[in-house]
């Protein structure tokens, strides 16, 4: 196998492994700050239990999370040398913003979070759970942001020619404002905190069918199922919005992702299909003139093609890019529909009365992940053969000095500890919630704190 | 060129990249130290007192790091892309030893066996003390120079980077770490610990200045180029001076048990051989051993001037936050390490 070959599945493979454990840090990072507030506005000792349990959890996810992400930034310099050096005067920006803004503050606090209970009061524990939070939030920003110009660059020019080319910035705002960078941040921090809710929704559910920790259960269950209702239909929106951008930005990566082989014709939507490279044909259940009608609110106006596009500037792996992007899609109604009902049986106050509403959650938990990877394995497949659409070949940044021997080394030694790291993390994580939240081990040393919590109790 | 109080951008962010990577030194350097001295602790709750010393604060002291690579990523493009993919394996094995740590400290507390616990004591001290040599090899690398060829891509081959006087280097750096991780484990310490620790920092005292003075020697007759700057302009001898006189205080002020002082005395001497080596260096970031043309300097590996103003305003706008919360969680964790519930 050659550099190219092996440094994107290297890329493909560390970064879909980190992509597990941001989006959970993410999203049960806002469920921690609603439980600690409701904690603080209450009073109860039963939020702060869950939220003691959780914050074990998270200090899991988050840890591995964080032994996973240097990779990445080092393997633009190592891997991606050529790349680096065209897009380092534009983005480079973003991702030292990234480190100063977003994980100074996320890992600052996380020491107080972690180890601060007895060290901190009350209300300046609620502020570091909020800083984590924020700064979680913060760097999924950035990293988007440059992943964002990857796809629409824009506010850069050109210098030098050939081989020595490269993009220098010219206007700050507009390289972060790029067309498509709002509506994927949004789109990406919903999909990261479905992943937090569905994981709290998944464990209590299983505690619930249990008969364990019922009443911390419930009330945990239901603060999950808000953020997880609101979001999956938040989803929907910013997932629109994001393939509307797609259809203005990235053509011919919208034409892959539906399937769409005419240079110009009116197009159908697939709710499930199969695509035929080769006989240039889509089979299966489709809505007919669907993707015109949503992009355009009519059934007239032609849409451009795979075929209206260069051979060498289309990307290649249709029938992955087609299957990823509907499964996403897929998991999204299936999850409005889940929680829609789920909330509707709340309002009847029946929420708890169905086992395999329950069971079904148990195993929901695996749903928004696996819409998380399939929608970045879709983004970024269809983005092919650019790295940096329309400017820089993939092929074109690989680093020239790097040969196949070493990268197969690290993408083995990778394989392996990432192994470890899995089995390890699936392990201690089943360990915890067999343990479960309790109360037994709260030694309580902060009398002065306590009378504050009194005084939130007051009010 | 546009300057900013005389200087121009390029040698601002020299300094500025300059500044982070110490601040990194400094911070990281503490715990990395601290985690190589872990196996001489023998008994289960020095090794967990001596975690938890570093446990709330070693993962924002690694933040550094990550904002030094995005400064050096964004401010010398041509050097972060030419020297990670040169140094392609070393730097694999820097994130294998990264991974490893991090994932040491989180997990080891979370079983009781007795093998589980040595077996991440051991993966914990052997990452430090690899991640502290390693840093020492690449530094070693660049003080040296590395073989740049056209295009200002390496045209040698990795094993090269494994030479004496790297490996000097590396010493000198674990050296350095491990004395300044000494010092911050005993302000954290008390009792069979303190006690033990204290004859730990004379040893690495010893070692330090062992290695220190060697790589020094070895410097002045293999790489004569690098005095150079200081051949011309004598007043900066001022920074060797200090470096040494900073050294030699921390024997002094530890026999007086003045361990906060010594810490910072310590961390000045992080602080001022690193100025050593950016004096020597600059304007040249990475020499080449095969044609002065092919150097990488500030100059030719500098992004543009707007993209350097630019971060210009996110560091002077990010700086003050980022000091406010490292002053936060260390004025909070400051003190005696006190086991509880929530410790590793
Ligand atoms: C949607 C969000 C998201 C995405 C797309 C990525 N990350 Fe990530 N990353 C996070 C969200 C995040 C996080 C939630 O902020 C983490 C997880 C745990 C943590 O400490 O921060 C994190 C950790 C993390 C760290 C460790 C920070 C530390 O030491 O505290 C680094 C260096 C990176 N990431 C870098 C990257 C790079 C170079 C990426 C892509 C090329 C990337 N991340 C994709
Ligand atoms: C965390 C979510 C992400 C996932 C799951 C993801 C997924 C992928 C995948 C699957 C590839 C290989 C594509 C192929 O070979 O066909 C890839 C390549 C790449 N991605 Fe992403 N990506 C993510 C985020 C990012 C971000 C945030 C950036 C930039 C800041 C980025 C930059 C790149 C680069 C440089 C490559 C290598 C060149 C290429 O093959 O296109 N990715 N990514
Ligand atoms: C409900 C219907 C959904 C639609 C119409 C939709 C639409 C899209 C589109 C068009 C893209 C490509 C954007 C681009 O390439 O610029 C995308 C990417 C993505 N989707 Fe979805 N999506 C939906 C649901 C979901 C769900 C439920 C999740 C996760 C829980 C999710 C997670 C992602 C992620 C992580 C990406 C990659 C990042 C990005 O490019 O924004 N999506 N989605």
């Amino acid at each position: 196998m050659d550099v190219e070959i092996l440094s994107r599945i290297q890329f493909a493979f560390t970064i879909s492994f980190h992509y597990i454990y941001p989006p959970l840090s993410i999203g049960l990072g806002l469920i921690m700050v609603i439980m600690e507030g409701m904690y603080l506005r209450t009073g109860n000792k039963v939020y702060e239990t869950m939220t003691r349990f959780w914050t074990k959890i998270f200090a899991l996810t988050f840890g591995i999370g964080v032994a996973t992400g240097i990779v990445m930034e080092f393997e633009f310099g190592t891997n991606w040398a050529t790349y680096s050096r065209y897009v380092g005067d534009v983005f480079g920006s973003a991702l030292a913003a990234e480190g100063i803004f977003a994980f100074a503050l996320e890992s600052g606090f996380l020491g107080i979070l972690l180890f601060g209970w007895n060290r901190v009061s009350y209300r300046v524990h609620f502020i570091s759970t909020l800083g984590v939070w924020l700064g979680s939030m913060f760097s999924a920003v950035w990293i988007v942001v440059a992943n964002s110009w990857q796809q629409t660059p824009a506010g850069y020019h050109i210098v030098g020619e050939g081989l020595e080319a490269r993009a220098e910035i010219i206007d700050f705002w507009a390289m972060v404002f790029n067309p498509s960078s709002v509506d994927r941040i949004m789109h990406v921090w919903l999909g990261a905190l479905l992943a937090g809710a569905f994981l709290v929704l998944s464990v209590h559910a299983y505690y619930l069918l249990r008969n364990r920790h019922v009443e911390i259960s419930k009330k945990a269950f239901k603060i999950a199922l808000v953020v997880a209702t609101v979001f999956s239909l938040g989803q929907l929106l910013t997932g629109h919005k994001s393939a509307d951008g797609v259809a203005h930005n990235q053509p011919a990566k919208l034409a892959a992702l539906e399937g769409h082989f005419d240079s110009l014709s009116v197009a159908d939507m697939y709710i499930l299909g199969w695509v035929d490279k080769e006989k240039q044909e889509v089979s299966g259940l489709k809505i007919p003139g669907g993707l015109t009608f949503l992009l355009h609110q009519n059934t007239m106006t032609p849409i451009r093609g795979l075929n209206a596009f260069p051979e060498d500037e289309r990307p290649t792996a249709l029938n992955a890019i087609f299957q990823f992007y509907h499964l996403m899609v897929a998991i999204g109604m299936f999850l409005i529909l889940l929680t829609l009902y789920a909330s509707y049986l709340w309002w009847r106050g029946k929420l708890f009365d169905k086992k395999w509403l329950l069971w079904i959650f148990v195993f929901a938990v695996f749903l928004p992940q696996i819409a998380n990877q399939v929608g970045w394995f879709a983004a970024e497949m269809g983005r092919q053969p650019w790295v940096v659409y329309g400017l820089l070949k993939t092929s074109d940044a690989l680093s020239k000095v790097v040969t196949a021997n070493q990268v197969l080394f690290s993408l083995i030694m990778f394989a392996l500890v990432y192994l470890l790291l899995f089995l390890l993390f699936i392990y201690l994580l089943n360990k915890k919630i067999k343990t479960g939240p309790s109360d037994t081990e709260l030694i309580d040393k902060r009398a002065r704190q306590k009378e504050m919590a009194g005084i939130f109790k007051k009010q | 060129m546009e300057t900013f109080l005389g200087i121009d951008y390029p040698t601002l962010w020299f300094l500025l990249v300059g500044g982070v990577f110490s601040g990194y030194a400094i911070l990281d350097g503490f715990d990395l130290g601290a985690g190589a001295w872990h196996l001489f602790f023998r008994k289960e709750l020095s090794r967990r007192i001596a975690l938890n010393a570093v446990g709330p604060v070693w993962d924002g002291n690694e933040v550094w790091l990550v904002i030094g690579g995005g400064a050096l990523f964004a401010g010398f493009p041509v050097v972060y892309a030419t020297l990670f993919s040169a140094m392609y394996i070393p730097f694999m094995l820097f994130l294998l030893f990264l991974i490893f740590r991090a994932i040491s400290i989180e997990f080891r507390s979370k079983e009781e066996m007795k093998w589980w616990r040595t077996m991440w004591d051991v993966s914990y001290s052997v990452s430090s003390i690899m991640l502290a040599f390693l840093l020492g090899i690449v530094l070693g690398n660049v003080l040296q120079g590395i073989a740049i060829g056209p295009g200002l891509e390496f045209q040698g081959h990795w094993l090269e980077f494994i030479n004496p006087y790297a490996i000097m280097v590396g010493f000198t750096t674990l050296a350095l770490f491990m004395m300044h991780g000494a010092i911050y484990l005993l302000m954290k310490t008390r009792g069979k610990l303190f006690v033990k620790l204290t004859n730990l920092l004379k040893r690495g005292i010893i070692f330090f200045v062992v290695a220190f003075g060697i790589t020094t020697l070895f410097t002045l007759i293999y790489i004569p180029h690098l005095s150079d700057d200081f051949k011309s302009h004598p007043a900066l001898f001022i920074i060797p001076l200090l470096a040494f006189l900073s050294i030699a205080n921390i024997p002094r002020l530890a026999s007086k048990k003045r361990f906060k002082l010594a810490f910072i005395f310590s961390s000045l001497t992080v602080a001022f051989l690193l100025i050593l080596v950016a004096i020597e260096l600059y304007p040249v970031l990475i020499m080449s051993t095969v044609d002065p043309m092919y150097d990488i300097t500030v100059y030719n590996a500098a992004s543009s001037q707007k993209s350097l103003s630019i971060m210009l305003i996110i560091a002077a706008i990010g700086a003050p936050l980022v000091l406010a919360y490292t002053i936060f969680v260390y004025k909070t964790f400051s003190g005696k390490v006190e086991l509880d519930e929530t410790s590793y």
